[in-house]
This record gives C-alpha cells, sequence and structure tokens, in this order.
C-alpha cells in the first residue's frame, strides 16, 4: 500500500454568528454585503479535512488535498487560518461559494479540477466533503463528484472510518434515530461525505501553516475562474420569514410555580 | 403536467417508512396521475399495502441486492425504477437511505436533484417547491425547467397517507447488478447503548441541554452527575428525544467530564440536526443564532436559564423562565 491520495473538497460558508439577509443580484439571489462577510471553512468539509489529516498520518505515504471552489480573494483570507490548522495542498477554484449556486453545475467544476491532479491515482484515491453545506445544505454534491469520477461507493453522515491491513475499511454513518449503519467496503476508491466524525478542532500550528502557505499561494494565483451559477434553479423569492416570537419572561416565579407551569404544558 | 413519480423504499421488515406515506400524500396532493415505485426487501407486498394510494401503476425492485441500504445497489435500482417509469417528475422522501443514494441516480437518469423539500405546489401544472437555504435561514420558493427532477421531501411535512390495501399487481423491474456494485457489504446498524437511546424523532417533545449543565453552580462547585441524573429521569418520564447545543457535546470531544450519554448525534442547530416536534424546552442553553437555526421545526417553545438576557429572551422562545434548571427539572420530574 502506498498511501492514500485524499482529496477533501470544502469551501467557505458566512460565519454563522453573522445575520444574513437575502437580496436579488443580476445573477440571481445573494446576501447583502456578501463579499463583506467573515467566512469559516465550510463546518462538515472541516470535520472532514480534520479526519483526512489525521488518516493520512497514520498511514504512510498519504498525501490531503483541498479542493475548493469559493471568491479567490475570500479564499486567500481563509487560509490564513486553515492551513495552519493540517498539512495539505490546496487546489483552488475561483468562483461564488453562494448558496444559491446549483449543486450539479459546482459537482463539475469539483470533479474535473480532482481530474486534473497531476499523477491522481483512483486505487489510492479517497474523496472526502462534508454531508452537507451550510450554505446550500442540499446533501447532494459528493454524490455527484462520486458519479462524474466512476466511483461506486459512496457513503453519506460519516462518523468513522477505520482502515485494514488489506486496505479495506469499515464505514459508520448516520441515519434516522441516532442509529449507525456499519458497513465494508473492499477499498478505494471512494467517496465519504462526512457529518462530525470524532476529532476535535486541531489546534493551529505556525509550522504547518508556513509549509501550507507555499503551495496556497501559487494555487491561488492559477484558479481557474469557474463560472458557478444558480444553474437550472428559477428562483422566485428568498426571504427570511418573519418568526420573531412575543417572548413572556418568567422572572419572579418560584420553582413551584415554574415546574407546575411547565408540567402542564408538557401535558395538555 | 409532467408525467408523475412517488419513489419509495421499505424498511428491514418490509414495512414502508412514515416518510414514504408522507410522500404518497405529496404526490397525490399536485392532483395529476402518478405511479408509485418501490425497492427494499417486500417491495411488492408493500406496494400491496397502499394499493389505495390512487397511482396508476406500480413498480418495485425487491431483488436481495437491495435487502440493505447501499448506495451502489440503491442507484442502480432508482435508476432502474425512475427509467421504466419514464417519469418527469419524482418524489421520493428524505430519508437517510434515499438522501444517500437518489442524487447519485439523478446523475445517472440525466435528472436535476433538490432535496430538504419543506411545500410543494402545482397550480397550473407548473411545480415550485420550497426549500431552506444557509441552514434554515433563508426560504427560498423555485422551479425548475429540465426533466427528470428529483425532489427529496424533508420528514414530517405531509401528513402520512392513509387507506385501503388491494392488489397491486405491481411490475418487477429487473436491474442487471454488477459485482462493483457489490463492492461494500452492510454489515448491521448500531444503536446507542440503552441509557444513551435518546434520540427519539416521533417524541411530542424535544428537551434540549446546554453546556450550563457542566458548568460550576451557584455553591461552586459542578454538579455533573446530579446533571445527567435530572435529565434522563426527565426523558424517561416525558418520553422526549433528547437535543444538545454544540457547546455541550465539544466539551465531551474535549475530555472534560460530562454527560456519558450525550453524544454529536444529540446537537441541534447550524451543524446539527433541525428535528420536528410540537414542542421543545431548552434547559442551561443559552440561545444563540448558531443554536436557535436547530429550532426552526419546533413550533412551541420554552427555556429554562438564570440569564434574563440571554438569546432566548431576544424573541426566540415563547416562554422564557429565568430560574435555576436544577431546581425546575427535580421538581418537573417529582410532578411528572
Ligand atoms: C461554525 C459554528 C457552528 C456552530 N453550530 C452550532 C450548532 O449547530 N449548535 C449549537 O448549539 N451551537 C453551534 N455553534 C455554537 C454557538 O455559537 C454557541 O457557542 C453554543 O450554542 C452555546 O452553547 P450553550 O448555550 O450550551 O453554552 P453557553 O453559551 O456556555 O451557555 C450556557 C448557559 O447556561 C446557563 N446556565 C448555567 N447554569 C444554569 C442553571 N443552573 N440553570 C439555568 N441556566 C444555567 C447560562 O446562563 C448560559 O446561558 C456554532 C458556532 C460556530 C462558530
Amino acid at each position: 500500500m502506498n498511501g492514500f491520495q485524499i482529496v477533501v473538497c470544502g469551501s467557505l460558508v458566512p460565519d454563522p454568528l453573522q445575520t444574513l439577509e437575502p437580496v436579488t443580484t443580476p445573477q440571481g439571489p445573494g446576501l447583502k454585503n456578501e463579499t463583506m462577510l467573515p467566512s469559516v471553512l465550510d463546518p462538515w468539509s472541516a470535520h472532514a479535512l480534520y479526519e483526512a489529516a489525521n488518516l493520512a498520518k497514520q498511514t504512510a505515504g498519504s498525501k490531503v488535498y483541498l479542493v475548493s471552489l469559493g471568491p479567490k480573494a475570500k479564499l486567500q483570507q481563509l487560509m490564513m487560518t486553515v492551513a495552519q490548522k493540517v498539512p495539505f495542498e490546496l487546489v483552488a477554484l475561483d468562483g461564488s461559494a453562494s448558496g444559491f449556486t446549483d449543486a450539479h453545475g459546482v459537482a463539475a467544476a469539483l470533479a474535473d479540477a480532482i481530474a486534473a491532479i497531476p499523477g491522481l491515482d483512483k486505487s489510492r484515491l479517497l474523496v472526502f466533503g462534508g454531508c452537507a453545506s451550510a450554505s446550500r445544505d442540499a446533501g447532494v454534491t459528493m454524490q455527484l463528484v462520486c458519479e462524474r469520477l466512476g466511483i461506486r461507493d459512496f457513503f453519506a453522515g460519516v462518523d468513522e472510518i477505520k482502515m485494514a491491513e488489506d486496505g479495506s475499511f469499515a464505514v459508520l454513518e448516520r441515519i434516522e434515530g441516532g442509529e449507525y449503519l456499519a458497513s465494508t467496503c473492499k477499498g478505494a476508491p471512494a467517496v465519504l461525505a462526512w457529518a462530525t466524525g470524532n476529532l476535535p478542532e486541531p489546534p493551529n500550528n505556525p509550522q504547518v501553516g508556513m509549509a501550507n502557505m507555499r503551495g496556497v499561494m501559487p494555487s491561488l494565483m492559477k484558479a481557474k475562474p469557474t463560472p458557478a451559477g444558480v444553474g437550472g434553479i428559477a428562483y422566485e423569492a428568498t426571504e427570511i420569514p418573519p418568526q420573531k416570537r412575543q417572548t413572556r419572561i418568567v422572572k419572579d416565579a418560584s420553582t413551584d410555580e415554574i415546574a407546575k407551569e411547565i408540567v402542564e404544558w408538557i401535558n395538555n | 403536467m409532467s408525467k408523475t413519480l412517488a419513489l419509495l423504499h421499505t424498511q428491514a421488515d418490509g414495512s414502508l417508512p412514515k416518510a414514504a406515506l408522507e410522500t404518497l400524500t405529496a404526490a397525490a396532493s399536485l392532483g395529476q396521475p402518478f405511479d408509485v415505485a418501490i425497492l427494499g426487501a417486500g417491495a411488492s407486498a408493500a406496494a400491496d399495502a397502499v394499493q389505495g394510494c390512487g397511482a396508476a401503476a406500480f413498480h418495485t425492485v425487491d431483488d436481495p441486492a437491495v435487502a440493505q441500504p447501499r448506495y451502489a445497489t440503491d442507484a442502480a435500482a432508482a435508476t432502474a425504477l425512475i427509467q421504466a417509469s419514464g417519469a418527469e417528475l419524482v418524489l421520493a422522501p428524505g430519508t437517510s437511505r434515499f438522501a444517500r443514494s437518489l442524487p447519485g441516480a439523478a446523475h445517472r437518469v440525466g435528472a436535476q436533484i433538490d432535496t430538504h423539500i419543506v411545500a410543494l405546489n402545482a397550480e397550473g401544472g407548473a411545480v415550485r417547491a420550497q426549500r431552506w437555504f444557509y441552514r434554515q435561514r433563508i426560504l427560498g420558493a423555485f422551479s425548475r425547467a429540465a426533466r427528470p427532477w428529483l425532489l427529496l421531501l424533508d420528514t414530517g411535512v405531509f401528513a402520512p397517507w392513509q387507506g385501503a390495501a388491494g392488489a397491486a399487481n405491481a411490475q418487477a423491474v429487473a436491474v442487471a447488478f454488477t459485482d462493483d456494485d457489490r463492492r461494500t457489504a452492510v454489515t448491521g446498524v448500531q444503536k446507542p447503548a440503552a441509557d444513551a437511546q435518546t434520540i427519539r424523532p416521533d417524541a411530542k417533545l424535544l428537551f434540549v441541554a446546554g453546556a450550563g449543565w457542566t458548568k460550576k453552580q451557584k455553591d461552586g462547585q459542578f454538579h455533573i452527575g446530579e446533571a445527567g441524573a435530572l435529565i434522563l429521569d426527565f426523558l424517561g418520564k416525558a418520553q422526549a428525544s433528547l437535543g444538545s447545543s454544540k457547546s455541550l457535546v465539544d466539551i465531551q470531544g474535549e475530555g472534560q467530564e460530562t454527560l456519558t450519554f450525550m453524544s454529536h448525534m444529540n446537537q441541534v442547530g447550524q451543524t446539527g440536526s433541525t428535528p420536528r416536534h410540537p414542542k421543545g424546552i431548552a434547559t442551561c442553553c443559552h440561545g444563540e443564532e448558531p443554536h436557535a437555526v436547530g429550532w426552526r421545526f419546533i413550533n412551541e417553545r420554552r427555556a429554562v436559564n438564570l440569564d434574563p438576557n440571554c438569546g432566548w429572551a431576544q424573541g426566540k422562545a415563547d416562554v422564557l423562565y429565568v430560574a435555576d434548571a436544577f431546581e425546575v427539572m427535580a421538581k418537573v420530574n417529582a410532578l411528572l
């Protein structure tokens, strides 16, 4: 076994603490001040990246790639933090990271970028990503990438992968009711869309950051312009439905009164 | 008008999941003729069970290859069923099985696919759908002109179909599965340990615990054992489903002492789940925005927090009790 080529698909999403307001642009729906919003690495693909790095560490000869489709300037900003986490080689695609873009076009661009990685060896290829993005939240992109790369094995909502000596592996996928579907697969190539996995966020490591940045800057410089748009989706409206509630604040009631009220509410 | 298919799957015991019955209701609501296709063990008996749903024809795949949920075989079977029916519009339940495999089937039949659909209508024959973007933060209404179009419906949106069984005379569709389709073998389902079986999608009430349960309390001490006992006692008595804030499950990942029955699976919010329950109560949880997006589909919301200015007070809960959750939950348990 020569180690794995682990390609992680992941891009940026607005920091979840930001207020989002939809606006209409000539390209379709967008977010107010979209270019100014601070962003983070899409959380589920971030987990995928940490799991990829962990797996690469355990399997000698492995290498991690991060394929990101996003506006070049914002990707560069994001890399200031993400590149300090774990070692990887960036493959940047310059285009929209909006949640309103069509997954079909995005998947085609990602699959093309993966197929074009020099020295790609499918027998060692594991493609990782998040089970859904925090922007589009469709959960379909990784399957479409899987199909476009001609890979037969796909896993969704993965929390664990365990490698065996012979290259086969066992996977746990989240299913309904807090249960896991357990499977074994004969080995690479496969596509895994991760849920949270089991690893905490790695601390920043400036040395890793410096090593990564040597590849990040050239990758950003040659990032291919990628026209990811709304594709075949005809949007009619995007809105934040009013949902503010009139909160009744119960301040000076006794524990007994509160408990009684809660129990009545539960029971009726 | 598009030729419509309700594409369903059976569960391990051969019955249709509730989400599949909801899809039948959705298909019937469009007011145009539709077919039903079912894959999985016992598919033809399952077709008989819903014979009265108004479908014009039934198609099934119940080859042993689809007895277990597996991407490659499910995608191949769904592809064959969509092609056999000639459907242009395909409605399917957003179960874990179909969320995994139908995007692959969509690619194979040259279709486009949208997921997490929360509303559908077909006024004047033009189908429009709604779904949330940015994890339940922005609601979008849209359509697509291209066909075929696959739509995965969120569970709990439509009422489950109820009606008479009969002889559906389902047509078995043959699928040529390859060895490559069987590179993956399902080895089983892992259920959480008995005391961790806390996620109950059909519960009337969601109980959400926040990091406050594991923080120092007013006596300056941690009370994690007591917190765990209070929460489990409540879940048992109220038959509630357990949710968690991100902070609480992260503490666990960092190896600190915390509630042993809690895992990332319980997390609600921006990077957690968005369960559907008629009522929800949040305890020792601040109600920050990334957390509250997980409450999008909880109708009635109450919270117990020591802080009168916590996020819940900002129009996110119906009632905020400013009180000590340890004391309140002990009393609630005594009354239940
Ligand atoms: C990328 C990203 C994604 C995120 N996704 C999510 C997500 O999916 N879900 C999520 O939950 N969060 C998410 N967050 C985190 C979120 O911003 C908050 O940090 C988190 O929800 C806070 O959790 P908490 O309320 O349990 O903890 P804290 O903020 O620590 O609040 C604890 C609360 O407990 C109260 N308390 C303490 N003791 C008692 C007592 N005895 N009785 C009553 N009340 C008491 C305190 O008053 C306090 O309000 C995300 C953040 C980021 C950056």
